[in-house]
């Protein structure tokens, strides 16, 4: 049975927060990956919704294409949100 | 003070905590380490359930033992679980139907249990609250592969018809009524295993349909007695593992 796929693990902590890459699992299909996954990373009351995703469906950017990629944004400065004047009520912007 | 169905509930704690025993075995010998640690996280469920239940009958059976007492200190005619669980760990399909079968019993008699004991006892109620909800994940573990391995190849076709013939004679022994168990009933608390037969075997059989399976096959030969203190070769050997720690440094802690 080594030949099970592998699967990706997404587990969201809570409501109100997005579900984040935990890790990977081997399962032979989707409902035992979201079992295994169950038992693999929320023994200790980890989250409360799980994602299991077939690895192979995910595509991925290379690390060779980092500087094509993100580089371009690196000396944006303008799209960061700095350049307001906050006004001093304001505590949560 | 002694409740009149402690000894009914002692039946369900033995069950829990020799069926733990066996499915940690399955630590590192399941098909995948994903495996291993689904039984063993089942098995981790089990033998939870077999502390909160002694602990319980300790303060209730005026014996005033705790959960250790219970576990290591009694000897194999004093225990009350069925043949079923104490078998030895056999094929992995074996492992399947007999846990399909445990824990559709499991959620049944402890579904019951929660309804009765909520307005009177709130511990026992809370337990069998928990378990319930414990025992719904198992059996639909227990299921998704039955179906799987039914419903898979040849060979594991095979193998689960096998398992099947092998669990046959263990199956009427479940629905068994005993004096414990009219006790309990009498004390309003209970229920008679025979009640929950068609229920789980409904249940059971179900699943073995989706995994074009035949039904549970009529066996030559019943298992009888555990709940009485009966029990087969296997069981020896499961105690003698399990309290042989306690027993050469009691009092041991770590």
């Amino acid at each position: 049975m080594s030949d099970w796929p592998l699967w990706e693990v997404f587990v969201r902590a809570k409501r109100g927060l997005s579900h984040t890459h935990v890790g990977s699992l081997h399962a032979p299909d989707a409902a035992l990956a979201l079992h295994n996954a169950r038992d693999l990373y929320t023994r200790r009351q980890e989250g409360v919704s799980i994602w299991v995703v077939p690895a192979g469906a995910i595509t991925a950017s290379s690390p060779e294409e980092r500087d094509p990629l993100f580089e371009p944004a690196a000396d944006k400065v303008y799209r960061h949100p700095t350049f307001y004047d906050v006004p001093e009520d304001v505590e949560y912007l | 003070m002694s409740a009149p169905y402690a000894p009914a509930v002692l039946a369900l704690a033995d069950d829990a905590l020799i069926y733990a025993q066996r499915l940690g075995e399955w630590i590192s010998r399941a098909p995948q380490i994903e495996e291993d640690m689904a039984l063993g996280n089942i098995g981790l469920d089990l033998l939870g359930r077999a502390r909160s239940l002694y602990t319980w009958l300790g303060t209730v059976d005026g014996t005033d033992r705790s959960e250790d007492d219970y576990a290591y200190w009694r000897d194999e005619r004093e225990f009350r679980h069925v043949h079923l669980v104490e078998q030895p760990r056999g094929d992995f399909a074996d492992e399947m139907i007999r846990l399909l079968l445990v824990a559709s019993l499991d959620v049944e008699r402890y579904a019951a249990l929660a309804a009765a004991t909520s307005p009177v006892d709130e511990t026992l109620a809370g337990i069998a609250g928990k378990a319930l909800n414990e025992s719904r994940y198992h059996r639909d573990h227990a299921r998704l592969w039955v179906v799987r391995l039914g419903d898979g190849t040849e060979e594991s076709h095979a193998r689960m018809t096998a398992a099947l013939e092998r669990v046959a004679p263990y199956v009427s022994e479940l629905f068994t009524d005993t004096v414990a168990d009219q006790e309990a009933v009498l004390a309003g608390v209970g229920v008679y295993p025979s009640s929950l037969r068609e229920s789980v075997l409904g249940y059971v059989g179900a699943v073995l349909t989706e995994a074009t399976l035949d039904p549970l096959p009529e066996p030559s030969w019943h298992a009888r007695d555990g709940r009485i203190g009966v029990h087969s070769e296997a069981c020896g050997y499961l105690l003698a593992e399990m309290q042989h720690l306690a027993r050469s440094h009691p009092g041991a802690t770590w």
